[in-house]
């Protein structure tokens, strides 16, 4: 019961730290990708496979497996240590599941520095996620720089859900 | 390819079958006189009037199922095109002007063409070789003068006949403009299609003018950021293949790749030495990017930046001594140049805004770059010490320059904004007029001009 615990707890950091960063948390969220789960309880229900992405997605919530950066910038701040505390601890609870960190950046940049910006993205919240006691080994990354935005724009809004760090799920 | 400069005299010019023995070159009719017109500051309003019939041809014949009177006309139409693209030229025909004998080639009747306001007209004539292949000549004459300015002749397979018309064309350019050549060129660049947030990339080769279009890559590895190899044989590229981020040497004739280098880490923007013995990349390690040198034959590679902050692309020096760089070490993205062995790196950006992915001119005189700043992306130069700065274009979002040849025009991408927004193929003068776009099948993006053919 420790793990409800300090979800709950995580959760509470969570929601405040959306309160005291209202510069780069987007405003509504995107529609829930295709193919995964649209239930943001941390119940397992049935049909999804323990250790698989709707898994994850199921115990993160639609938009716990990405954490976001301000402009140029790649550090993981208190939201998205929350973010990737949750991720931490499914990644506990399912100890043979490799992950990719995919790092990327908004348009507004050039194309060659922004795959170095998603680079240093992916890679903090790798580090972070190995501060937390997981196995650097099982997490890859991948930086796509601008080459492939989560939203499709250029306000300032897109940007924001662009310049992201996304944990996926590759498997055991 | 197969292009042959062959002399023409005028013996040569009145029979047919010695043509290719000869290796005299061409003895001009008369001495070289003074280059017309120079390049300085900004382009003239006044274009200089030239006449452009289509070539004649001795018989018409069916050579690799070309007839030789068609390809007059259309030999004609890529000169008048690449003539008028310079921005210097207003070519007249071949549409719309009376054709030529193959007797008046080298006996134009100037009264005809002064009366169109011709200041130069061109001749020029396509025959078949009798061994299969077709022989051009093209002439450049100052009607006013009645003298002729320009002479060449070309062996060439009948595949390469546009390649025949780029050589005429800067043949003419560089003796009216005392420039050199450039129009017989080569460009690879990022075909690009498809919804912004899935977009298909693929590796894409043609002519400087857009002719010859090839795709090279079939789009379903995400292909980025080419550069032709100086021999036009190779090119150096980064793809998404096996969703690794790694630089790949393709083999334009042989259709495969390798490596440029075995690494765990993300490698990418790579970039050849003028010579094409060595190759730059940036690789990523632990999210920290630095340069590296390594042969183009493979190796170990060197390390030549080592600042904690990103440290990208690169250009040489046409010389090979020096490389210019992209840096964040000094908080925001600037330009650095340092010693080809990584010494001696040194800002040379300042004022307003980030610069990045500078490309040095094969001129050596100057570096374009990408200056962003004020919400917008425009393509700039600057000398290799950082002075005399000037913005080329004003958009929404222009990047990633490329040098003509000559160091005289510029191709870089321009980028709109929005959810339709696209990205196409654009070139400017180096004084910031004639901008134009390219004509490409598809969009496209990471334009990479290279050398004058041989």
């Amino acid at each position: 019961m420790t793990i409800r615990k300090s979800t709950a707890m995580i959760a509470a950091i969570t929601m405040l730290a959306v309160g005291a960063c209202s510069k780069k948390a987007p405003e509504t969220l995107p529609p829930v990708p295709e193919g995964t789960g649209t239930d943001t309880g941390t119940d397992t229900g049935t049909g999804v496979i323990p250790g698989s992405q709707e898994d994850f997605l199921a115990s993160v919530g639609a938009m716990g497996d990405r954490v976001f950066f301000d402009f140029d910038q790649y550090n993981v701040d208190s939201e998205d240590m929350a973010t990737l505390q949750t991720q931490s601890q499914w990644l506990q609870r399912n100890p043979a599941v490799r992950v990719t960190l995919e790092g990327h950046a908004d348009e507004r940049g050039t194309r060659d520095y922004n795959i170095a910006l998603g680079e240093r993205r992916a890679n903090a919240a790798k580090n972070y996620l190995a501060s937390l006691g997981i196995d650097p080994s099982r997490i890859s990354v991948i930086s796509y720089g601008k080459e492939r935005p989560a939203e499709i724009g250029s306000t300032e809004e897109a940007y924001a859900r662009n310049r992201r760090a996304v944990t996926v799920i590759i498997g055991r | 390819m197969f292009l042959r400069p062959i002399g023409l005299s005028l013996a040569l010019l009145l029979t047919t079958a010695p043509v290719f023995a000869q290796t005299a070159p061409a003895p001009p009719a008369v001495a070289p006189t003074e280059p017309r017109e120079t390049i300085e500051g900004t382009l003239s309003n006044e274009r200089t009037v030239i006449a452009i019939p289509s070539l004649a041809t001795s018989s018409v014949q069916t050579v690799a199922g070309l007839r030789t009177d068609s390809l007059g006309r259309q030999i004609a139409e890529v000169i008048a095109a690449d003539l008028e693209r310079s921005g210097l030229y207003e070519p007249v025909g071949p549409g719309g002007v009376r054709a030529i004998t193959r007797a008046e080639v080298q006996a134009p009747r100037f009264a005809d063409w002064q009366a169109r306001n011709a200041e130069n007209v061109v001749h020029g004539f396509v025959d078949a070789s009798g061994t299969g292949g077709l022989v051009v000549g093209c002439y450049l004459y100052d009607t006013a003068l009645g003298s002729e300015l320009v002479r060449k002749g070309f062996e060439i397979q009948p595949s390469d006949w546009r390649r025949a018309a780029h050589k005429c064309a800067d043949a003419i350019y560089s003796r009216l403009s005392g420039e050199a050549p450039f129009f017989d060129s080569r460009v690879a660049y990022i075909a690009e299609s498809g919804p912004k947030g899935n977009r298909i990339k693929r590796l894409a080769i043609m002519d400087s003018d857009g002719g010859n279009h090839r795709f090279i890559t079939n789009g379903q590895s995400l292909a980025i950021s080419p550069r032709f190899s100086p021999d036009y044989k190779k090119i150096v590229y980064v793809s998404y293949l096996n969703n690794r981020v790694r630089v790949f040497i393709y083999d334009v004739a042989a259709g495969s790749q390798k490596l440029v280098t075995e690494s765990g880490n993300a490698t990418f923007a790579p970039r050849w030495s003028p010579d094409g013995s060595q190759i730059l990349y940036s690789m990523a390690v632990g999210g920290n990017t630095d340069i590296y040198r390594i042969s183009a034959n493979g190796g170990t590679p060197v390390r030549l930046t080592s600042t904690p902050g990103i440290d990208v692309g690169g250009s040489f020096s046409p010389d090979g001594r020096k490389i210019v760089f992209e840096s964040d070490r000094s908080g925001s993205q600037q330009i650095y140049t340092m010693n080809i062995d990584g010494s001696n790196q040194q800002r040379i950006s300042f004022g307003g805004g980030r610069a990045a992915t500078p490309e040095w001119s094969p001129r050596g005189d100057l570096i374009a770059f990408t200056r962003m700043g004020g919400g917008e992306f425009r393509i700039g130069v600057m000398t290799p010490t950082g002075g005399g700065t000037r913005l080329l274009t004003n958009s929404w979002q222009d990047e990633a320059p490329t040098w003509s040849p000559n160091g005289r025009v510029i191709q870089f991408f321009r980028t709109t904004p929005g959810r339709e927004g696209k990205s196409s193929l654009w070139q400017v003068d180096l004084t910031g007029v004639n901008l134009r776009r390219l004509p490409t099948p598809q969009d496209g993006s990471d334009p990479s001009w290279g050398p004058v053919l041989p």
